[in-house]
């Protein structure tokens, strides 16, 4: 398949995991992601996996779990009210250290919101959303041909780092058609699953998910996933740079808003205006040693998302007060456009 | 001289550490003596709830996975379609699987899930303290039901293997005791039966497991046994709720 195909966001997400070598996938249905279930449905059984439609998100992430303890690789997909059901199961995912990749192409909230692209999840994605000390590794895909190398990389790195991976979209990247070649997934290989559970099987007996009743032992358990967190902070920093090198201002925005941040950086140089853009992939880890960077390269940063300030406050956090951060966003599913954003940028720079 | 009586090979040399008078450990002890005369201990993954009965992996020599409260039946399903070659049981409380896990544990035997779920219905949520449970009798008094339960306010105790047996895919449901010898002879049989069930293919399978909590009954062991037959038995009847014969997904 080195082809170029035309397909669909969804479909592509789909396809990559199963090129990914994603045996199981259980979902509950939810606009504007159901592609992904509707065409593993079929798909999966074709390569001798299993698709199981689940009763609800929250049955579904428990699926994840116990296909996850067995080593196999996994994913579940949702949309933001089928994320918020999932939270519970993907802080138990991550104390477990199970592998597993969750997908989720974000929707206008809050509550039942709408079924429009929003960023509004990046709280909850990077955040935490469920309870607890710990950390998805979540990725930002701004393109269909992303979708499916970012698909492939997070069974990658949910192996490589025994953690869920969110695949942070939104519904105009799930529902857009994108001409894509779908590449082999190659990456270094892995350690053995050692740690899943088969049975006995004649060898000492394994426990996934054990009680830590001890508020010592529980400490050093958060110690350890800490240190994980960190070491992916320091290996697995994604981004990209676009635009001048030298800016007068620095555009910061991941997915879809990121695309429409192009046209505003093309745009500014007919202009010339003299503008950078920074597009995080990976939001977790985030890359704010190269945002501190450059914003205070440009001495003025606009950030840029379909929600009402939510990535802004980690590239505040990146320039630590240092270089003034602006912002500008629309949510509810509205879409901001480059006019707009253009206009923005010139009232700050002048 | 030939031996009668011995620890299962399957049970963790370390004493119970349930309150005195609690059957979680006997339950325990009987699934460990079914899964040694079935031979099945190398590729059995048993499934963990919350509540008392979490302790379980602490005590029966097998692969475990636990997780969160009431998603048992749901991680065991996760289990069970990615290695169909395993026996797979969940082993969960009133609390657990009546109450936050309805839809866990009724979808996995209404898909006629492979797995094994044994239910151990103590009508309260032990490890919390004795609040009420799904499974509270009426009148009972428990602590978020100072005055005993009472329909109107609680709503009434759930038959959960009534419930089950309307399910298609539901293939053994039993209810057992252990309050006397002859009590735990069935108990044994039913719980050998529910996983001969998973093994043959032939649907989902549960055993509830009546069983006292003296602790949170404010009882002596006797006395609570004697309240669990004179008083849960009449509402939750012993015996076999479903058995179907041949297999379910022919
Ligand atoms: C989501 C969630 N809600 C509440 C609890 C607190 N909790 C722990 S055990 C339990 C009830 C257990 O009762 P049951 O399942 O009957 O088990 P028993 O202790 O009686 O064996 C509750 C409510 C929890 N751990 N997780
Ligand atoms: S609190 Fe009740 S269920 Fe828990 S160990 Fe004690 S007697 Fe058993
Ligand atoms: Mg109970």
């Amino acid at each position: 398949m080195e082809k170029k195909i035309l397909m669909k966001g969804n479909e592509a997400i789909a396809e990559a995991a199963v090129q990914a070598g994603c045996q199981l996938y259980f979902g509950y249905p939810i606009t504007p992601q159901t592609e992904i279930s509707e065409y593993l449905s079929q798909r999966l059984p074709e390569v001798g996996g299993v698709f199981l439609q689940a009763e609800s998100e929250v049955a579904a992430i428990n699926m994840v779990y116990g296909a996850s303890a067995s080593g196999a690789r996994v994913m579940t997909s949702s949309s933001g009210p089928g994320i918020s059901l999932k939270q519970e199961g993907i802080s138990y995912l991550t104390v477990a250290e199970l592998p597993c990749v969750i997908v989720n192409m974000s929707r206008g909230g809050p509550g039942l919101g709408n079924i429009q692209p929003s960023q509004s999840d990046y709280f909850q994605a990077v955040k935490g959303g469920g309870h607890g000390d710990y950390k998805l590794i979540v990725l930002a895909p701004s393109s269909v041909q992303e979708l499916i190398t970012l698909t492939h990389r997070a069974f990658y790195l949910a192996d490589k780092y025994r953690n869920p991976v969110e695949i942070l979209g939104d519904g105009m990247l799930g529902q857009m058609m994108e001409p894509v070649v779908f590449t082999k997934p190659q990456f270094p290989p892995l350690p053995s699953k050692d740690w899943a559970i088969k049975g006995k099987n004649g060898r000492e007996r394994k426990v996934v998910g054990r009680l830590t009743l001890e508020a010592q032992a529980l400490e050093e358990v958060n110690l350890r996933l800490h240190r994980k967190y960190q070491e992916i902070q320091k290996n697995e920093v994604l981004f990209e740079a676009f635009g001048s090198p030298e800016p007068d201002l620095l555009l910061v925005g991941f997915g879809t808003t990121a695309r429409i941040l192009k046209t505003v950086v093309r745009e500014g140089e007919k202009k010339g205006l003299k503008l950078g853009l920074i597009r995080p992939i990976t939001l977790f880890p985030f890359p704010r040693d190269e945002i501190n960077r450059l914003a205070n390269q440009a001495g003025k940063v606009l950030v840029v998302e379909m929600n009402l300030g939510q990535m802004v406050e980690d590239v505040r956090l990146s320039v630590e007060g240092r270089v003034p951060v602006f912002f500008y966003g629309r949510t509810g599913g509205m879409i901001p456009t480059a006019e707009t954003i253009l206009s923005r940028v010139e009232q700050i720079v002048s | 001289m030939a031996v009668v009586f011995e620890r299962p090979k399957t049970l963790i040399k370390k004493p119970f550490t349930y309150c005195p008078g609690c059957h979680h450990g006997l339950a325990q002890r009987i699934i460990a003596e079914v899964i040694d005369e079935l031979g099945i201990e190398n590729k059995t993954i048993g499934v963990g709830p919350v509540g008392c009965s979490v302790y379980i992996y602490q005590f029966l020599d097998t692969d475990f996975v636990m997780g969160a409260h009431g998603r048992a039946p749901a991680i065991a399903t996760g289990i069970k379609r990615t290695q169909p070659d395993k026996i797979v049981f969940s082993y969960q409380g009133d609390g657990d699987i009546a109450a936050i896990g309805t839809a866990e544990i009724l979808h996995a035997a209404n898909r006629g899930e492979l797995i094994s779920s044994f239910f151990i219905n103590n009508a309260v949520f032990g490890m919390t303290g004795g609040q009420m449970a799904p499974t509270t009798i009426l009148k009972q008094k428990t602590t978020t039901s100072p005055k005993g339960r009472e329909p109107k306010s609680h709503g009434f105790p759930l038959q959960l293997c009534e419930v089950l047996s309307a399910c298609q895919g539901s293939a053994y449901l039993s209810r057992v005791a252990l309050t006397n010898p002859k009590l735990i002879n069935q108990a044994k049989r039913s719980i050998k039966k529910a996983l001969l069930t998973q093994i043959e293919g032939r649907g989902f399978s549960l055993v509830e497991i009546l069983s006292p909590c003296p602790t949170n009954w404010g009882m002596s062991p006797q006395e609570a046994v004697d309240w669990l037959e004179k008083e849960m038995i009449p509402y939750y009847p012993l015996g076999e709720i479903a058995v179907k014969e041949g297999i379910l997904h022919a």
